[in-house]
């Protein structure tokens, strides 16, 4: 519309014009619209491939104008690989919960990395299964209460918190590891940087990367959206702390 | 002149499975299958394709489902305890109707089993295996020369009805070197296969694509799972309507008929020779796809036929299927084990006693 108005600010393109199903305060909205911007600012809609989860976000191929598969719980890494080996000029991302990525998805995602596939993986990390109703997820934190950690998560019983993004950092093929959140504006800034080198270094053939996203999760949780943003940075940021985790090609060049 | 090789099962299957145009191979070491990972780990880089030793059956499954979402024309292999972690790829593969080849050989079943050779996975293979309903084409050899010619073919009827086809065989056939005619075969011919219009190659400024393995409301290509069940319903009928193949040996004029399939046919064949030679009436109906069943030819010889005899190397899955064709109409006796090859003594004796009964 040439009427003298310029977009500040717009829908991603890579984004469906339509409302989400995703809980108030819920964390996938910001992450998808993350995820959007970045094939957007890259020019990648028409070469993207997304590898969809199981979980809250096995409704996101709706939502996002890209081509999208559906696979198993957890198998995004193995299918994505299957993909990009198949067509290495399209750009490959997955897109998995805690739970389909660091319990039932393990195996797939370390031997992704570990082959060093020059695929995109985030993981959206709200310690929490979302979509069966708040079960404890492997990033559940010591004591905190679950569906089926009803007293707490005890680590006697039901262990501690898996960090993948720590795990995933000793593995040597692995090009870029990085832990954001999207807690607040400040954050989901860096966020975005974060989602976007990711795609860049796809786009360069540099390797495995990943982005893990805290995300809140208020109706897994049991509180406010904006309780929900005080408990993540005050609990969640203190067991799985932002930043940097690995940049093999900026440790290379230093 | 045909190229004559001397050969091993699975190292056939592997040349045939390049001939046939597939790119990507994905597998898992387990006996008694490891020559066809090793075949292809050092030939399919040659001819341009690309292989993949994976960290599970489970991830081999599912790095096929995006080489297949791409178009490619992939494999694997795998025994009874690989197969079964496949599982849940192979709904999935289903519901996307997405088409792959999977070689099955048989070992000792069930759990980690044996190395021995049997034919224990016919029901999980023909009946679907995994959750939710499902069917796929499966390819009976009952030799060296057809386990090389049906993986070929394996790759036109997979891609024809977007289903998975899985070569059904058993670990002698496997690891058992015979002369073979080296030659290209179709199972439909290339310029009838459908274009596929569904593969994924990003939006490319048209409608996006998904491929999805289910059905869910609002995306996928259907609008829910009565839709999806309805038209696979329709799609295996259509198979069974086109694809069922069978071999019938001497049935217009048997007192006995035996149904057998892969190597266990084999050893039938054997002692038909000779007890037709003795004088015997007896001839067999040797499934080549056990599904679609050729129910059909059973059911028609047992119009006539009053007695029928089921070998297999299981204690009794494909019976059942034969039952179902003969109904009321004639006996079915059955002679099988799950431990090792049933002998040729066994089979001839266990026919001859049937025609000697009167």
């Amino acid at each position: 519309m040439n009427d003298g108005r310029r977009a500040v600010v717009q829908r991603p393109q890579s984004l469906e014009p339509l409302a989400t199903h995703y809980c108030p305060g819920c964390g996938h909205g910001t992450a998808h619209k993350l995820v959007a911007q970045a094939i957007d600012e890259l020019d990648l809609q028409e070469i993207a491939i997304g590898c969809a989860p199981v979980g809250c976000s096995a409704i996101m191929p709706r939502y996002f104008d890209v081509d999208m598969i559906l696979g198993p719980h957890g198998r995004a890494p193995a299918v994505a690989t299957g993909f990009k080996r198949a067509l290495p000029e399209k750009i490959v991302f997955c897109y998995q919960g805690d739970g389909d990525m660091a319990a039932i998805g393990t195996a797939e995602i370390i031997h992704a990395a570990a082959r060093g596939e020059n695929i995109t993986c985030f993981l959206i990390n709200n310690a929490i299964y979302g979509m069966t109703g708040g079960q404890m997820a492997p990033t559940t934190l010591i004591d905190q209460v679950t569906t089926t950690t009803p007293l707490g998560r005890v680590k006697e019983r039901a262990g501690s918190p898996l960090r993948m993004s720590e795990i995933l950092a000793t593995v040597d093929e692995a090009a870029y590891v990085e832990r954001v959140s999207v807690d607040n504006p400040k954050n989901i800034r860096k966020a975005q940087k974060a989602v976007k080198k990711a795609f860049q270094y796809q786009m360069e053939n540099r390797g495995f990367s990943m982005v893990e996203i805290l995300s809140p999760c208020p109706t897994g949780w049991r509180m406010s959206p904006t309780d929900s943003r005080a408990w993540l940075v005050e609990n969640l940021m203190e067991v799985f702390p932002l930043g940097l985790l690995k940049d093999k090609w900026e440790e290379q060049a230093t | 002149m045909a190229e004559i090789v001397l050969i091993k099962g699975n190292e056939a299957a592997g040349k045939a499975a390049i001939m046939a145009g597939c790119t990507h191979y994905y597998g898992y070491p387990i006996t008694p299958q490891n020559e066809i990972p090793e075949y292809m780990s050092l030939h399919l880089p040659e001819a341009g394709g690309t292989f993949i030793q994976a960290e599970s059956e489970t991830s081999s499954i599912n790095m096929m489902f995006g080489s297949a979402a791409a178009g490619m024309r992939t494999m694997t292999s795998t025994s009874g305890p690989g197969y079964s972690l496949m599982l849940e790829g192979l709904s999935h593969f289903a519901a996307a109707e997405l088409p792959c080849v999977l070689v099955l050989v048989s070992r000792g079943g069930p759990g980690g089993g044996s190395l021995e050779s049997t034919q224990l996975d016919y029901f999980s293979v023909t009946k679907g295996g995994a959750h939710g309903g499902y069917r796929n084409i499966v390819l009976a050899p009952m030799d060296v020369q057809e386990f090389f010619d049906h993986t070929q073919m394996a790759f036109d009827l997979a891609d024809k009805y977007r289903m998975v086809a899985v070569v059904l065989t058993e670990a002698t056939l496997g690891n058992m070197a015979k002369p073979i005619e080296i030659k290209r075969v179709h199972a439909v011919p290339s310029e009838e296969l459908p274009a596929k219009d569904w593969v994924m190659r990003g939006k490319a400024g048209k409608k996006k694509k998904l491929i999805v393995g289910g059905a869910a409301p609002g995306f996928g290509s259907f609008n829910d799972l009565n839709e999806l069940n309805r038209h696979l319903a329709d799609k295996y009928r259509t198979v069974a309507l086109n694809e069922t193949r069978y071999e019938a040996i001497e049935i217009e004029e048997a007192d006995v008929v035996v149904v057998a399939f892969g190597i266990t046919a084999g050893g039938v064949k054997q002692s038909l020779i000779q007890l037709n030679q003795e004088g015997y009436r007896a001839g067999m109906i040797r499934p080549i796809t056990l599904f679609p069943f050729p129910t059909e030819i059973i059911r028609k010889t047992s119009e006539r036929v009053k007695k029928f005899l089921v070998v297999e190397g299981n204690m009794g899955q494909m019976v059942e299927d034969v039952q179902f064709a003969v109904g009321d109409k004639a006996e079915v006796s059955f002679l099988g084990k799950a431990e090792g090859l049933i002998s040729l003594e066994e089979i001839y004796s266990a026919i001859r006693s049937l025609c000697e009964k009167g």
